[in-house]
């Protein structure tokens, strides 16, 4: 029996209001949706005095550009964490969509380098990809490449819906296999000189700000900031869209109905196979886009991206977040600033001038803390329902 | 005769709000006391303060005359009080004799003297008829095994004092007979019994004393003699219910909703057939075992059959579950928690789980929030859930009656023409027990036609049309309102083949 519970939750504010204590508001904090974007405006606030350089100009448009390739793999994992699964194979889906891409339209290849590779005179002559030249060649290469990923996914969504395999499992497989043959591709060789169509995508400004001096009618090109770009305007567009898939449509229920609880899903007639599948298809085009805005910023595609720590950071952006490894509880806003986060911590520690396996070990510590912030969550959420 | 614990003004507030209020009760040593009340009555708050698990604000406890104040559940274990809690607290993969000696295994030059433990695990088995080898994973035992397995571990650390909560819910027919033995054997020996139940008639049967709780007070004792069940439910809900079954408030039609012929699948269900009208309450009774949960699952698509035919409304039903939600059925599972309900979820969400097609608008299925709102906050007052705001308060923090509302209710957004229900009242307070059958009514008396399955057949007969009875797989007979006799269903329910 819930006694006083009963009160109609749309009832005109009490006439007093009880002071709430410091303990209550921390809660309150800790529990807001923004606590992860409070956290690191304050985690700037406190090191700004000693880091003059991370608010520049000039690290500003470093960290968001830094941010959006992130965001959209991350979002990609955001679906499948809510489903209460993982997806380990999105690094090597980055680096075989980068490959896909660069082959296709790249303008010229050199033999000296790509010789070897098996896709040399099948795909790639010295005159470039099969696309190089052609009218929408550009847009045709980023179909195949979303088209690879969707593959790639509809395999690891039907082997976990279907076959019932742990999603751990199959996308593991999924990690090895998929890198290895991207860099078998083009003997681990990076496919240059794409056309500028496909690298403004991840480079080309749409606003810019110039910061500095009016005096000369010349402006210096490092005097000038890109605030608005087209990686910025694809990522932002990818969120929103994400957003309203997962909160405000009828997929977005069945997603989070999943990761909540399966087998009442499937009495209660959710398609959970359809569903599965579909996120897995989702996750590894997220991956896809992340590897186009990843491979024009690099003007090459380079079959070793979404190696190394990759996997970690998308994780771990998704999770310190707030999105729980157990599913059911994920929002796309929480992903947008668990990446924000993470990658000001990657910013701020290598303008420390630390070494990578000093910053590794100190994203490690960080997202134990994200991990520990979550049980204090679920202890506090608990609590208050007493 | 003596007592063997004694409560005084026992107290227990939850940051001012009295849990348990100024409790004053006897267990007389060697009796049996049966403990009632509604869920949130303070059964709970008690037994976690004789336990040891939690310390009460005022008041005290004597056992067997001595001032007792455990500080752990070592304590009252050492006490000689030991609990068989509803959910089990064994290790299933364990063996029988690891499980009885989990907290101190007796050694013979630093190792384990594994020949000692199994011997004496063996003689406490023989003394509960338990014939099953104590090397035994206790994961390989039937729910009735594992109880007593649960009890044997009690007599290992010599308990006076056995506490049963729900000890039944799990069990079948047979098994609980057996329960009901050893019962009488461990009160032959001397030991004294607690027992908890929402279950009266076994209350009755089992005790010589009656206590009921009420908002965490003591509102009635007294000898069994003097307590029929109809005193057991006013003292427990504090009013006179009129009854325990709500009035049929509407008679069956003619026209057949689900037709079910010569349904077959080997093992499981044998040529079963049976009709179902607009406006009928269908009783399934038979014993654990007897496919009446299978069937259901056949019917609503999630588990095959080879032969036969299941018609809805005269037309045959596409296979699984999500054809034959859209063609009108709905089924509440005998597993609220774990295929009824999304725990963690809130209210509103799990309302809307089922109906959610019908608020979304094309082409991506955007969900319309305010018809969606207002068509659960419809439900919730309809179904009268005892809740704050339903789209924050998840389903967890409700009482089992209410989570059983929220159930029924997520299907009855969808409007369907069949509900099939598998045990409705489980873990349900009595008060909540007679909103449910209310509820059933309405859904029979709005044309719809329900097929409910229980095992308590009480409850069949004081709400069905109809009881079909099934045992091995098959229907072995049926009875109409006028003719219900529990003795003839249970007879055909307990028959054994002659093969």
């Amino acid at each position: 029996m819930i006694p006083a519970a009963t009160a109609p939750p749309s009832a005109s504010p009490p006439p007093f209001t009880p002071r709430r204590g410091l303990g209550a508001r921390a809660g309150d904090l800790i529990l807001s949706d923004y606590f992860v974007l409070y956290l690191s405006i304050a985690y700037v606030a406190a090191l700004a005095p000693f880091l003059p350089t991370l608010t520049a100009p000039g690290n500003i448009v470093n960290v968001m550009s830094n941010m959006w390739p992130l965001l959209v793999v991350a979002i990609g994992q955001t679906f499948v964490l809510a489903i209460a699964g993982i997806d380990l194979s999105q690094g090597s889906v980055v680096a075989l969509t980068s490959v896909v891409g660069a082959m296709l339209i790249t303008t010229a290849a050199d033999p000296a380098v790509l010789a070897k590779a098996p896709i040399w005179g099948l795909v790639l002559t010295e005159g470039g990809g099969p696309f190089a030249g052609l009218m929408g060649g550009v847009g045709l290469a980023v179909m195949a490449m979303l088209l690879v990923a969707a593959l790639v996914g509809l395999l690891n969504g039907t082997t976990v819906a279907v076959l019932n395999m742990p999603p751990f499992m199959v996308t593991l497989v999924g990690l090895i296999t998929i890198s290895a043959f991207a860099i078998w591709l083009t003997q681990s060789e990076n496919i240059a000189r794409l056309p500028e169509s496909f690298i403004k995508l991840g480079k080309g400004d749409i606003v810019s700000v110039h910061i500095g001096a009016k005096d000369s009618p010349q402006i210096p090109r490092r005097e000038v900031y890109s605030f608005v770009t087209y990686a910025m305007v694809i990522a932002v567009g990818v969120a929103v869209a994400a957003h309203v898939l997962l909160n405000r449509t009828i997929f977005g229920r069945w997603v989070l109905a999943i990761g909540m609880n399966r087998r009442t899903a499937e009495i209660s007639g959710v398609p959970v196979r359809r569903v599965i599948i579909a996120v897995y298809v989702i996750s590894a085009m997220c991956a896809a886009v992340g590897a186009i805005l990843y491979s024009a910023r690099l003007e090459a595609g380079r079959p070793t991206l979404g190696g190394g720590t990759f996997l970690l950071d998308v994780i771990g952006a998704a999770v310190i977040g707030g999105t729980s490894l157990f599913g059911g509880k994920a929002k796309i806003i929480w992903t947008f600033f668990g990446v924000l986060f993470f990658v000001l911590l990657s910013n701020t520690l290598n303008l420390m001038n630390l070494s990578s396996f000093q910053v590794d070990m100190v994203k490690g510590a960080v997202i134990l803390g994200a991990a520990l912030l979550d049980v204090l969550r679920t202890r506090l959420m608990q609590e208050r329902r007493r | 005769m003596t007592d063997i614990l004694t409560l005084e003004g026992l107290t227990k507030d939850w940051f001012g709000v009295p849990a348990v209020s100024d409790l004053t009760l006897r267990v007389r040593q060697g009796a049996c006391l049966g403990l009632i009340g509604q869920n949130g009555a303070g059964k709970s708050t008690l037994m976690n303060m004789i336990g040891g698990i939690v310390a009460p604000t005022a008041g005290r406890m004597l056992w067997r005359g001595q001032p007792y104040s455990p500080a752990s559940a070592a304590d009252a274990a050492a006490a000689g009080i030991a609990f068989i809690h509803q959910e089990l607290n064994l290790f299933s993969n364990l063996s029988v004799a690891e499980n009885l000696y989990i907290d101190g295994f007796p050694r013979r030059l630093g190792l384990i003297d594994w020949r000692r433990v199994h011997a004496r695990t063996r003689e406490i088995l023989a003394r509960l008829s338990l014939d099953v080898d104590p090397r035994l994973s206790v994961g390989n035992l039937s729910p009735g095994e594992r109880q007593l397995v649960e009890i044997a571990k009690a007599l290992h650390n010599e308990a006076q004092l056995l506490i049963f909560d729900e000890p039944t819910t799990s069990l079948t027919a047979r098994e609980t007979e057996r329960l009901f033995d050893t019962i009488a054997a461990l009160r032959a020996e001397g030991r004294t019994i607690v027992y908890i139940s929402h279950i009266l008639g076994d209350v009755r049967r089992l005790s010589d004393d009656i206590a009921v709780l009420r908002d965490g007070r003591l509102v009635d004792e007294g000898p069994v003699d003097a307590f029929p069940v109809t005193r057991m439910i006013r003292s427990m809900i504090g009013r006179d219910l009129g009854g325990l079954y709500p009035p049929r408030t509407a008679a069956p039609r003619p026209r057949p909703v689900l037709e079910v012929r010569g349904v077959t699948q080997p093992g499981v269900v044998e040529d079963v057939s049976l009709t179902l009208h607009e406006g009928e309450v269908l009783g399934l009774f038979g014993l654990m075992g007897s496919g009446r949960s299978e069937l259901a699952r056949i019917l609503f698509g999630l588990d095959p059959h080879q032969g036969g035919q299941i018609l809805l409304d005269g037309a045959p039903l596409p296979a699984g579950p999500r054809g034959r939600i859209r063609a009108g059925m709905a089924f509440v599972t005998e597993n609220r928690r774990d295929e009824g309900l999304m725990m963690e979820a809130s209210i509103a969400d799990n309302l809307s789980l089922v109906s959610l097609r019908e608020f979304g608008r094309r082409p991506v299925g955007l969900i319309d929030p305010q018809a969606l709102s207002a068509r659960t906050e419809a439900a919730r007052t309809e179904l009268a859930v005892k809740a704050g705001d339903i789209a924050v308060q998840p389903v967890k923090a409700l009482s089992g009656g209410n989570q059983q509302k929220v159930v029924i209710g997520k299907w009855q957004m969808s409007a369907p023409r069949l509900f099939i229900l598998d045990e409705p009242t489980r873990g349900v307070d009595v008060g909540a027990k007679y909103e449910i059958y209310a509820l059933i009514d309405r859904l029979a008396a709005a044309g719809g036609a329900v097929l409910m399955i229980s095992s308590e057949l009480e409850e069949l007969t004081g709400t069905a049309d109809r009881i079909l009875v099934m045992n091995r797989g098959e229907i072995v007979g049926g009875l109409d309102r006028a003719a219900f006799s529990d003795e003839r269903i249970l007879s055909m329910a307990f028959r054994e083949d002659a093969a």
